[in-house]
């Protein structure tokens, strides 16, 4: 296992230094020189010259290619363009609060859609099933911004029942974290719907049942131990799809956040936050692939076989 | 004989999306005590579905039981709830079925499935169950019980995870079990010792067994009364001998005839029952046998016959006792037709008689030198492969023009990869492949892909095997646009030429595959291969999914085409008559090599490995009377990542000696084309 483990993160080095590189390039063609931005209205050519200077975007591209690269192995990721801050405590500074954001609305996310599929699946072609499916149809698709201002409408504005925008309390992640966790909760929903549905049919219930096995055991225990078992990925997937899901959320509910700061980065072209987030997020992606694939070793047998 | 379990009068639909479907029509039959009662038939005939009603699992599949009654014991089975059938199921009875594969729950150790009926049905503590269940995995063959129990069922074998589905269905004592074809997906010599462990079981335990079965060898080995089931009805039930001796259905006798045997002419074409088995939507009127049948009367049109007694036994027939009578008008008519359809298609087949003498100065078609395809085990980082699977290791034969070459051996002895090597659909480690004197393997892209329209392969699954969303004019004609560019007209002309030749209707061309029933889809896939006029090809498998009347209508055919278009054959099978009937010379394969080679009479008569004789004994034979009474061949093939030293056979054969254990035997002459690999030779 630890061997896996090892071979596992040995492999993500060439991810990361992909994505490193990617957006190093992508952040340097685009159009609009920080320089200028950062001048505002001050046009003056010395004064661009020395910010370009300052922010070291007058060295040749790969000088500043290869510089970035060993400061960010060192942890080292500059400071601000903005405001001068080191890029490391800003990001550390926001990520509390959208982590908090991302776990509580996965959580949200993963009890939801398993209880809805489970029930879905039970309720099979009846009443519940038909409702479910439309409502977690509805959480698919409906975009997350339009869903945080129509709660704010109803939750804040309407009933005053929660607080619309900021963070700090836990009662300031519950609207942003619903909006946030819904879409995953209904993929979950359908997916372990299908899955149940599948494992239903699998040769090895029929065994079950001729054991005199009951049908709370069979499906409880045996089906959906199975039928979990793809949905895990998801679950994955889900997660770090909250980190994408931050940045709209967390403008629309005026939280502080990893989110809310690459959205102000870009637009003031602030290079060296984007890139420090954009790493963030990649190791994060990486971290939690592995440990989805480690927890599947855990409930699938014939995985833990593979990996050993 | 005490009844133990007593059907009355069954008859169980199914809903579907149009209406509810009938799926067995009036069943009726008894088991006593301690009796081993075969339910055979072909697929589709309602063998499973009788078999899922006594244990009221049908309701599961959304089928229903509409009339009848079943009891166990005097008690009925018909009105119980789910809960209350559940307290029966796995204690009073028990089931095992067809797939070991699929049929254990994958994410649960071996030992928590049997344990878990154990602590359903009795009041027992966690670790007397778990004793119990070692117990049952040792008296059930399964070596090394302890550690077995901790294991998944994926690290067990196909022959070990049923004799663990056979623990589990043993773990309560059942008064009755019921085995629905426990030993299809198995090996022949797996399959013995299967038949071998539930007869044991059976005089041990005094249980009664309704074994499920297509196959009549096993009926005829295994039971103490047959019922033959067709369309959804029983059509015949009696005591075994009688029936074997003198069967009175017509469908009965029909089975018993398609029955390939090793005594049987080679040079005769098999028997076949003409058409297939009626789906249930489109059921005959009156007899439901009747389009099928050669004594088919106005009556039997008309009127369905009832099960009735006559003689010693219970036939639906409405010329049953008639058609005992040997000068019978209808019997006699029947043969006359026999004769004439034997007439005219005798003197179709000759053997493709090779002069064994001479065959060192006539070039073969192909001929295979040192052939090797090891396949490497991946594992740790970047993959670098430490071991290999030994698949095809060091193979050597030819194969003439116009024969047909068998290649036997049990399931992952190599033999579908050595098939593939050849077809060079997988690139080979070592060896030469020599087809018309040209070496395979040394070919560029450009050569390959033109020798490729002179061999060709048909496939086992004729369900996986072609495109559901192609027509079938697009799936047989596919070589034709890749090989010669044929579109359009041209094109369907061609494919309508070869669909005549395999006996499909050329109006089909524009039909899909899921319109056709197994053996026709078979039709196609050999219509696909022969479409480009292949000198060579491979036939996988290609009938063991088929029920027994259609396959030999297959057979038939592909003999046929080996007439009229000059083809050769290697045919890649486990059923060792089949084999025996459609092949001139036979290899038998172990582990990765070839162990014997000899023309077939030769083989069969003398069988000089060890090896090839107890595949030969391993067969079920149809006679009631020449029972076996072991398993000729005990333990299974081990892994070919690790074979064995020297011959890789020691460790399972009964005559090995330390020089087998310790030098490996190469393939010797010992008579004209007979070739073995065996220190000592019988």
């Amino acid at each position: 296992m630890v061997k896996y483990i090892i071979n596992r993160l040995i492999l993500a080095v060439p991810v990361i230094l992909g994505s490193l590189t990617l957006v190093f390039l992508i952040i340097h063609w685009l159009p609009g020189d920080p320089a200028r931005m950062l001048a505002g209205d001050d046009h003056a050519e010395d004064r661009i010259q020395y910010l370009q200077e300052q922010l070291g975007l007058n060295r040749p591209l790969w000088v500043q290619y290869f510089t970035y690269l060993w400061d960010s192995m060192r942890g080292d990721f500059g400071h601000s363009f903005a405001n001068q801050q080191p890029v490391m405590d800003r990001l550390l500074s926001q990520l509390p609060s959208t982590a908090e954001l991302a776990v509580v609305s996965t959580i949200f996310a993963i009890i939801t859609g398993i209880t809805l599929g489970i029930l879905s699946a039970v309720y099979r072609n009846r009443l519940v099933d038909y409702v479910i499916r439309i409502v977690s149809l509805f959480g698919v698709s409906m975009p997350k911004f339009w869903l945080g201002i129509l709660l704010i409408l109803i939750f804040s504005v309407h009933l005053h029942l929660l607080p619309a925008i900021g963070n700090g309390s836990f009662k300031q992640v519950i609207l942003p974290a619903f909006a946030l966790g819904v879409t995953g909760a209904g993929i979950l929903a359908r997916m372990v719907r299908n899955s149940i549905l599948e494992v239903i049919e699998d040769p090895f219930v029929t065994t079950l049942r001729a054991k005199g096995v009951t049908e709370r055991k069979v499906l409880y225990l045996h089906v959906l131990r199975n039928a979990l078992l793809p949905s895990l990925t998801i679950i994955g997937v889900i997660f770090v799809g909250m980190l994408e899901g931050a940045v709209v959320t967390e403008t629309v509910f005026a939280r502080q956040g990893i989110g809310k700061m690459v959205v102000d980065a870009i637009g003031q072209k602030d290079i060296p936050v984007i890139q420090a987030s954009i790493l963030i997020c990649a190791v994060f992606n990486i971290v939690v692939n592995l440990l989805v694939d480690i927890s599947y070793s855990f409930v699938d047998p014939r995985v833990r076989q593979q990996s050993a | 004989m005490e009844q133990l379990l007593q059907i009355n009068e069954l008859s169980v639909d199914f809903q579907t999306p149009n209406g509810s479907l009938n799926a067995i029509n009036k069943v009726s039959l008894q088991m006593g005590r301690g009796e081993v009662v075969c339910l055979v038939g072909e697929s589709g005939s309602g063998k499973t579905i009788t078999s899922l009603s006594i244990m009221r699992l049908i309701d599961y599949s959304k089928g229903k039981i509409v009339q009848g009654d079943i009891t166990l014991d005097g008690n009925s089975l018909v009105g119980l709830s789910q809960k209350e059938i559940s307290q029966l199921r796995g204690k009073k009875i028990a089931m095992i079925f067809q797939e070991p594969m699929t049929a254990l729950d994958p994410v649960f150790t071996i030992g928590f499935q049997i344990s878990e009926v154990i602590l359903r049905h009795q009041k027992v503590s966690k670790l007397k169950a778990k004793e119990e269940a070692i117990q049952l995995l040792r008296r059930v063959g399964i070596p090394e019980p302890e550690m077995r129990y901790n294991q998944y069922p994926y690290e067990l074998s196909g022959g070990m995870r049923q004799r663990a589905m056979i623990a589990i269905a043993l773990a309560c004592g059942p008064e009755l079990l019921i085995a629905d074809e426990p030993t299809t997906a198995l090996d022949v010599t797996i399959q013995a010792q299967i038949l071998n462990l539930l007869q044991e079981l059976r005089k041990e335990l005094g249980m009664s067994i309704l074994l499920i079965t297509h196959d009549l060898g096993i009926a005829a080995e295994m039971a103490d009364r047959v019922v033959v089931m067709y369309a959804g009805q029983i059509v015949e039930q009696s005591k075994t001998l009688p029936l074997f001796e003198q069967p009175h259905h017509p469908y009965t006798q029909g089975l018993l005839r398609s029955i390939i045997t090793l005594e049987q002419d080679r040079s005769a074409r098999l028997y076949t029952i003409d058409g297939a088995i009626p789906s249930l939507t489109a059921l005959p009127s009156g007899c439901r046998f009747h389009p099928r049948c050669p004594y088919a009367t106005e009556r039997c049109r008309a009127e369905e016959p009832a099960l009735e007694s006559i003689d010693d036994r219970e036939v639906a027939c409405w010329h049953a006792s008639e058609l005992q009578q040997n000068d019978h008008p209808l019997r006699l008519a029947a043969e006359q037709r026999e004769r004439e359809r034997t007439l005219e298609l005798s003197g179709r087949r000759s053997d493709a008689v090779l002069d064994y003498d001479s065959l060192a100065e006539v070039e073969p078609l192909i001929s295979v030198q040192g052939l090797k395809k090891h396949f490497p085990v991946k594992s740790g980082l970047l993959q670098l492969s430490k071991r290999h699977v030994r698949a095809v290791d060091g193979v050597s034969f030819d194969i003439y023009k116009g024969e047909t070459f068998g290649l036997v051996g049990e399931s992952g002895c190599g033999k579908s990869t050595l098939g593939r090597v050849l077809l060079q659909l997988d690139r080979a480690t070592g060896g030469q492949v020599l087809f018309k004197g040209k070496d395979l393997l040394q070919q560029n892209v450009k050569e390959r892909k033109n020798v490729r329209s002179e061999m060709q392969i048909v496939f086992q699954d004729p369900y996986g095997s072609i495109n559901p969303r192609w027509t079938i004019e697009d799936i047989i004609g596919e070589p034709l646009w890749v090989h010669e560019s044929l579109k359009g007209a041209a094109k369907r002309e061609k494919v309508q030429e070869v669909m005549k030749l395999v006996g499909l209707n050329p109006s089909w061309y524009n039909r899909y595959p899921h319109e056709f029933s197994g053996g026709q889809r078979q039709r196609i896939g050999i219509a696909r291969a022969i479409v480009l006029r292949p000198d060579f090809i491979v036939a996988d498998e290609a009938v063991s999914a088929l029920d027994v009347s259609v396959q030999s209508q297959v057979i038939n055919l592909m003999q046929d085409l080996q007439e009229q278009l000059g083809l050769t054959y290697l045919f890649i099978a486990h059923g060792l008559t089949v084999v025996r009937h459609i092949s001139s010379r036979i290899g038998v394969m172990y582990l990765g090599k070839l162990v014997e080679v000899a023309p077939t009479d030769e083989l069969f008569a003398h069988p000089a490995h060890p090896y090839t004789k107890a595949l030969l004994s391993a067969i079920p034979v149809a006679d009631p009377t020449a029972r076996r009474e072991y398993a000729p061949i005990q333990g299974e093939m081990p892994s070919p990542a690790s074979p064995p030293s020297g011959c890789r056979f020691h460790t399972r054969c009964p005559a090995a000696t330390d020089r087998c254990r310790t030098e490996e035997p190469q393939l010797q002459s010992i008579g004209t084309g007979h070739r073995v690999a065996c220190h000592y030779p019988l």
